[in-house]
């Protein structure tokens, strides 16, 4: 995390060129990867080389939240929420090689953590939980899911902590699917931009701590944020594009902020869902100038700094928007130009730090038109 | 608080959407070493122009989400909570398949967009325009079981609220082929009916998909409701059964009070051997029913276990291949559910 955030602030983009795996589109394609090798990680984290990489970045990320956290699990009734979407595809691709030519072969430890269950299981076992252990895909939006749901079983009183966030490897799978479907930018993306040509895959892993009142008080948490708002919504408009008034991300905002009590003028910041195609940020754009009108508060969409990270970009984006509210800075839309005529929208154009942020929201929109939003406050609501 | 089943919809290796004859009589055996699902004429619930393009997992769970609200009288829920542990393997395994053969070239997307999880979910959505909340998990042994803790949660706040619940998995070739290969499955069994008594190692995959109706207020329809759910994950036996007891009490039930309970063993001899001394010592003398002879083993059987309890509580037929002799009304089935070592879960369903 502190080098993570180091980037933000110096304006740093992770996006360069393709080195994890061959592919016809090494030098075609930019993306957003990790820059540590899976042995690099394994040694890191003392853990064999030969897990995938999906629970190799969830492990590292959820190891540095609980620790960060300074909570011990075991005291607690504790619970882990994942989000993933590729789960362990990273191996099974290596497998599936193999077992194209031949059903007899493949090496089996390459698909054994296929599933996406797989990875959480590893990272469960990595901090020893067992009282809760779920796993979302929702596509792209699942991590944030994986932080509402946490938010509410805690609510419920049926968990104490719960380690919430989502984790996904860059893979050959999900490069060639987004690809075939022609939103992939062949240069650094652009979120928001009039000239945005589409989105740069990423990878990572993101995951907080959240916890109950009582565990704040008897560990003498003196925590900076707290959830106070989030909603889940279908746009039911089409399997991949979002519909153009952006109903479904429209409705997640406005049910979020109607939770938390807040009216659109308390944001401070919108840590957007801004992918860089065409159909997500005119449409999550359209979105924001009804709820927001004109005075539509700064935002900026980092996924410029890290590409879509998939099922891990809620978990990822709820730690910069953590961070926004604890380091009082708002992060920049890095390669930003000119603005979407249709909305007009400028974002965020440089770090500025020295700001008070008192609330923050973070979109995610996936696939099948589910669009959720988060609202984080320095202040319990 | 309870949540009450308005409507059921299934689509398993038992065919159960024709009322013409005595509900799972003669159930269905198979020679093999699978149980893959007698499906229906999909043209009855989802519209032609967008069956053609639906894997075979969309298409059943788009079905069994249809009989469900169809059965509830609802059309659009409030929102729709699917559990899939296996996910859209299909689409998954032909996207995989081009891209290896066709060196990462001219990629047809559509199987690559129906690969993810929610896909079902989110077509089920689509079709019926349903912009409410969709959540999508898949945690192997739990994926259903964490959809029905969502929905309980859900209604809780609101119980006005119809959830479309459900569970959905398929079996495919390749991700069968490459199962066995675990030796978690038999090689072949002569009649999935006989599982129980062939003392073999290994089980019989099987597939499904079932969506429930549910909303925190009473329906007309099943006369079945959920009282309650729980899971354990990687439990020793003393945990586990521990576990078992507190969740029975914290009911305010008592063992002479459940009339059934349904069991998940598998016919893996070792793995029963250690669902067997949990029951022993956890349901006393409640009459035991078994069903996975009738779904095959995969990670949402829970599903099918609802689906078979609520029916029985419906219609107080006992299917003499569940169990023999319960000369009771059936009021209280609690259902135990170990998929492979790791998962355990249990759900108790009550008479309205």
């Amino acid at each position: 995390m502190p080098s993570t955030f180091d980037s933000l602030r110096t304006s740093t983009s992770g996006i360069g060129s393709l080195t994890l795996f061959d592919s016809v589109y090494q030098e075609v394609l930019p993306v957003g990867e990790v820059k540590l090798s899976n042995v690099a990680l394994a040694e890191i984290l003392s853990l064999s080389a030969h897990l995938t990489r999906t629970a190799l970045l969830g492990i590292h990320a959820a190891r540095e939240s609980v620790s960060n956290s300074g909570i011990d699990l075991k005291k607690w009734r504790t619970g882990l929420i994942s989000a993933t979407t590729v789960g362990g595809m990273d191996k099974t691709e290596l497998f599936f090689k193999e077992f194209l030519q031949d059903q007899n072969k493949g090496r089996l430890r390459d698909v054994a953590s296929h599933g996406c269950g797989k990875s959480t299981a590893l990272i469960a076992s990595d901090l020893g939980i067992k009282k809760y252990v779920s796993t979302i895909n929702t596509a792209c939006s699942s991590s944030t899911n994986a932080i509402a749901l946490a938010a509410r079983l805690i609510s419920a009183d049926i968990l104490d902590v719960v380690v919430a966030g989502g984790t996904d490897a860059l893979t050959k799978f999900t490069l060639n699917g987004f690809n075939s479907l022609m939103i992939l930018d062949r240069q650094p993306c652009r979120p928001f931009d009039a000239h945005r040509n589409g989105l740069n895959l990423g990878e990572g892993a993101g995951f907080i701590v959240l916890v109950s009142d009582k565990v704040k008080k008897a560990e003498g948490l003196n925590l900076t944020s707290y959830v106070s708002g989030y909603a889940n919504t279908s746009d039911a408009f089409h399997q991949t594009a979002s519909s153009p008034e952006g109903r479904g991300s429209f409705s997640a905002m406005q049910k979020a902020l109607s939770m938390s009590g807040l009216d659109p003028q308390d944001i401070d910041y919108i840590n957007l869902h801004g992918t860089g195609t065409i159909n997500n940020d005119l449409s999550e754009g359209t979105a924001i100038t009804r709820l927001f009108s004109n005075r539509y508060p700064k935002l900026s969409s980092t996924k410029a700094f890290t590409g879509h990270t998939l099922g891990a970009s809620g978990g990822i984006e709820a730690v910069f928007s953590l961070l926004a509210i604890d380091r009082h800075c708002i992060f920049p839309n890095l390669r930003f130009e000119s603005a979407i005529p249709e909305i007009g929208i400028t974002p965020q154009l440089s770090f500025e730090t020295g700001l008070a942020v008192n609330h923050v929201m973070s979109n995610s929109f996936g696939f099948g038109g589910n669009c959720s939003s988060i609202i984080f406050s320095k202040d319990p609501r | 608080m309870k949540l009450y089943i308005h409507g059921m919809g299934a689509v398993s290796p038992q065919q159960n959407w024709t009322k013409d004859r005595v509900w799972l009589s003669q159930p269905r055996d198979y020679a093999g070493d699978l149980l893959s699902c007698v499906e229906p004429d999909y043209a009855q619930y989802i519209d032609a122009k967008y069956l053609r393009r639906m894997s075979r997992i969309l298409k059943m769970g788009m079905a069994a989400g249809a009989m469900a609200l169809h059965q509830a009288g609802v059309k659009i829920p409030d929102g729709i909570i699917t559990g899939t542990g296996y996910g859209c393997l299909e689409d998954t395994e032909i996207f995989l398949r081009k891209m290896i053969e066709l060196k990462e070239q001219a990629l047809n997307p559509t199987p690559f967009i129906q690969s993810t999880h929610n896909t079902i979910g989110s077509q089920i959505a689509l079709l019926l325009a349903c912009q409410g909340y969709n959540q999508t998990y898949t945690q192997e042994g739990f994926s259903f079981e964490s959809a029905l803790l969502d929905s309980m949660m859900a209604l809780n706040k609101d119980p006005d609220q119809i959830l479309l619940t459900g569970g959905v998995d398929e079996i495919t070739d390749a991700s069968h082929k490459i199962q066995k290969r675990f030796g978690i499955f038999r090689k072949t069994s002569a009649s999935s009916l006989d599982l129980f008594n062939s003392n073999a190692k290994g089980t019989l995959q099987g597939e499904g998909a079932f969506y429930f109706a549910l909303s925190g207020k009473k329906g007309k329809e099943t006369g079945a409701s959920i009282h309650s759910v729980t899971t354990f994950y990687k439990p020793t036996e003393k945990e586990l059964i521990a576990g078992i007891r507190e969740f029975i009490r914290s009911a305010s039930m008592e063992l002479e009070e459940l009339d059934l309970v349904l069991i998940g063993k598998c016919g893996d001899t070792h793995l029963d051997e250690r669902t067997e001394q949990v029951s022993r010592r956890s349901f006393g003398s409640a009459p035991i029913g078994l069903f996975k002879h009738l779904s095959g083993e995969y990670p949402t059987a829970s599903a099918f276990a609802m689906w078979l309890g609520s029916g029985i509580i419906q219609t107080q037929q006992i299917p003499a291949a569940v169990v023999d002799g319960i000369n009771r009304p059936v009021r209280n089935v609690l259902i135990y559910n170990p998929y492979f070592s790791h998962y355990h879960s249990l759900i108790l369903l009550c008479a309205c």
